[in-house]
C-alpha cells in the first residue's frame, strides 16, 4: 500500500486529498514513482478522464515496475522523464500553451507535487483548484534557512544541509513559493550538541 | 498619520458631498456626480467599490448602495450612474425625482465586495443592463495599468444601452455589445472556450445571469476562484413581524417595507453594516431564540447556517412566526 496518513499539523503543512474526476477541456496528469497508483485509480473511476489526458511521469526507483500499466491506460501522450528537474521543460511548455479548463492532477511524493504545484500556480491556476494525492515516499524536499540550498529527499530529523553542512532540525513550516519544508539549525544556541537523527514519522 | 478617521458607528466612514452634476443619459439612467464640500480630494478607490449613499427622504433616512463608475484616479469626483426603479422601494426614484445639483448628500467611504484579482492573466467583463456600472470603473484602471481586458454587455436595446456607445467607441475591439431586442446573445459557452490560462471572469447583472455564468464556466473546468460576481439585493417587503433585541431591551415592529436593519436603526440601535444589499456579511447577527420560519434572502450565510436557524441578515432577511429574538 503506498497510502500514508500524515499527522495532524500547523496550518502551514500542505495536506493532499484523492483524485477525482472533474469537468475539463484538458487533463494534465503529473506524477512519479508511486504515484502512478493514483493515477490508475482514477482511470478505475473514469477511464474516459485518463485517455483524454497528457501524462508526465517520473518513475524515480520504481523503474518499470508502473510504465506498461500507464501505457495500457491509453492517454493521449505519455511522457516518461529521468527526473522531475528533467521534465520541468515540458511542463512549462505544456501550461504556457494551455487554456482556461486545464484540469491539474498531481501525484506521488511531496517534492514533485509541490514543485507541479508552483509551476502551474505561476501560470495561474488557483492553489486550490489543483489537485493532489500523496503516494510513496514520505521523503521530504527541505531549504536551509541558513544558506538557502535545497536538500531533497530528506528522510531523517534531524539531516545535514547538502550545501553548508549545519545540522538541521526538520520542521512543518512550509513555502508553497519554494515547494519546500524549512530546515533550521539544531545546535546553533549549544554547537555540537546534536540529536541522533530520527527517521520521519517513525 | 492614518488620514482614516477614527470609527464611531455603524457603517463606513462618511464624507460630505455636494452634487456637482445630474447628467440623464437615457429614459432610465442618471448619472450623478459629487464633490468635496471641504474641496478636499475624495479617498482613492479600488475599481469594483461602492458608496452608501444617504439620502434624507422626508425624514426617512434612505441608504442604498451605489458602485462607484467614475475613474478610480480621478479624485476630485465621484459619480454613480442610478437605473430609475418605478416598482422599488424609493430611493433611486428619490435621486431621480428631488435631488438637484447643489444638493448636500452623504455618501459613506469606499467599500469594495467586487476587487479585479490583479494577478489575473487577463479580465473577462460580462454586464447585464445597470450591471455595466462597476466595469466603467475597472476598465479604465485597467486600461491606464495596460492589462488585458474584454467586455461582453448585454442591454434591453440602443436606446437603453447605457455607455454602450461611449465603449464601444473608445474601444471598438474590446467592449462588446448584445441588444436584446435585436436577439443579440452573449455566446457564453464560445467565450469562456480558448480563453488563456489565468483568465479571471466578472459579471455583474441580474441573478439568472449571475447563476448561468457560474454554472457554465464550473461545467468548463474553471476554478471558482476565477469566476466573481456582485450582485446587490434591494430588502424585498413581507409580511410585518415582531423582533425582541435582547441586548438594547426593546422590542421593534418591522414594517411591510422596510428591512429588519431599517426597522432597527429607526428605533436608534446602532446595528453594523456596510453593503446593506446580503453580500458583506457585516450585519451578521446572532438569533437568541425563534419561533417561526426565517426568510434568508442573503449571500453571505451558506446554507448550512440558514438552516441552523442560528443567524440572520437583517439587511435582507426577514421573519415570519410568533417570536423572534436578536442578540443585538
Amino acid at each position: 500500500m503506498s497510502k500514508f496518513q500524515f499527522p495532524e499539523s500547523i496550518p502551514s503543512r500542505p495536506v493532499y486529498g484523492t483524485l477525482e474526476p472533474r469537468p475539463g477541456k484538458a487533463h494534465l496528469m503529473i506524477a512519479d514513482a508511486e504515484g502512478a497508483e493514483a493515477l490508475l485509480d482514477l482511470a478505475s473511476v473514469d477511464a474516459d478522464l485518463v485517455r483524454a489526458a497528457h501524462i508526465i511521469y517520473i518513475p524515480k526507483k520504481t523503474g518499470d515496475t508502473y510504465v506498461e500499466k500507464l501505457r495500457a491506460l491509453g492517454p493521449s501522450q505519455l511522457h516518461l522523464s529521468p527526473t522531475y528537474e528533467a521534465s520541468v521543460q515540458r511542463i512549462r511548455r505544456v501550461l504556457a500553451d494551455a487554456h482556461m479548463g486545464l484540469q491539474v492532477y498531481l501525484a506521488g511524493t511531496e517534492g514533485l507535487m509541490g514543485q507541479a504545484e508552483a509551476e502551474a500556480t505561476h501560470a495561474g491556476i488557483p492553489h486550490g483548484a489543483i489537485q493532489s494525492e500523496h503516494r510513496g515516499s514520505v521523503a521530504r524536499r527541505m531549504q536551509c534557512v541558513h544558506c538557502k540550498g535545497i536538500t531533497e529527499d530528506v528522510m531523517t530529523d534531524p539531516f545535514v544541509c547538502a550545501h553548508c553542512g549545519l545540522h538541521l532540525f526538520v520542521r512543518d513550516h512550509y513555502s508553497r513559493r519554494l515547494a519546500a519544508f524549512q530546515g533550521v539549525c539544531v545546535d546553533a544556541e549549544d554547537p555540537g550538541n546534536v540529536p541522533d537523527p530520527v527517521e520521519l514519522y517513525s | 498619520m492614518s488620514a482614516a478617521p477614527q470609527k464611531t458607528k455603524a457603517g463606513a466612514e462618511k464624507i460630505d458631498v455636494i452634487v456637482s452634476a445630474i447628467v440623464p443619459l437615457n429614459e432610465l439612467v442618471t448619472r450623478f456626480e459629487f464633490k468635496r464640500t471641504d474641496g478636499a480630494p475624495f479617498p482613492p478607490f479600488s475599481p469594483g467599490s461602492h458608496t452608501v449613499v444617504e439620502m434624507d427622504d422626508d425624514r426617512r433616512t434612505r441608504l442604498n448602495p451605489y458602485s462607484l463608475m467614475s475613474d478610480p484616479a480621478d479624485t476630485s469626483t465621484y459619480a454613480i450612474s442610478v437605473r430609475r426603479d418605478d416598482a422599488g422601494r424609493g430611493g433611486s426614484l428619490f435621486l431621480h425625482n428631488r435631488v438637484e445639483v447643489g444638493d448636500r448628500m452623504m455618501l459613506s467611504y469606499p467599500v469594495n465586495l467586487f476587487p479585479l484579482d490583479l494577478r489575473a492573466r487577463k479580465h473577462v467583463f460580462l454586464a447585464g443592463g445597470i450591471g455595466i456600472t462597476p466595469f466603467m470603473a475597472m476598465i479604465a484602471h485597467l486600461e491606464r495599468m495596460g492589462h488585458r481586458w474584454e467586455l461582453h454587455y448585454t442591454c434591453r436595446s440602443k436606446a437603453l444601452g447605457t455607455y454602450a456607445e461611449d465603449l464601444t467607441l473608445k474601444h471598438p475591439n474590446k467592449a462588446h455589445v448584445y441588444y436584446d431586442d435585436q436577439e443579440q446573445r452573449i455566446a457564453l459557452e464560445e467565450l469562456l472556450d480558448g480563453q488563456p490560462l489565468g483568465t479571471h471572469v466578472y459579471v455583474c447583472g441580474p441573478k439568472g445571469m449571475i447563476e448561468w455564468v457560474h454554472r457554465t464556466a464550473a461545467a468548463h473546468g474553471w476554478p471558482e476562484e476565477n469566476v466573481h460576481s456582485e450582485e446587490f439585493l434591494a430588502p424585498q417587503p413581507g409580511k410585518p413581524f415582531e423582533v425582541r433585541l435582547c441586548k438594547s431591551g426593546i422590542t421593534v415592529q418591522v414594517g411591510e417595507n422596510e428591512s429588519l436593519l431599517e426597522a432597527i436603526e429607526r428605533c436608534g440601535v446602532d446595528a453594523p453594516f456596510l453593503c446593506r444589499g446580503g453580500s458583506c456579511g457585516q450585519c451578521e447577527t446572532d438569533v437568541v431564540e425563534a419561533d417561526g420560519t426565517f426568510d434568508h434572502r442573503d449571500h453571505w450565510l451558506d446554507e448550512e447556517e440558514h438552516a441552523s436557524g442560528k443567524k440572520i441578515m437583517p439587511c435582507v432577511s426577514r421573519f415570519v412566526g410568533k417570536s423572534l429574538v436578536l442578540d443585538r
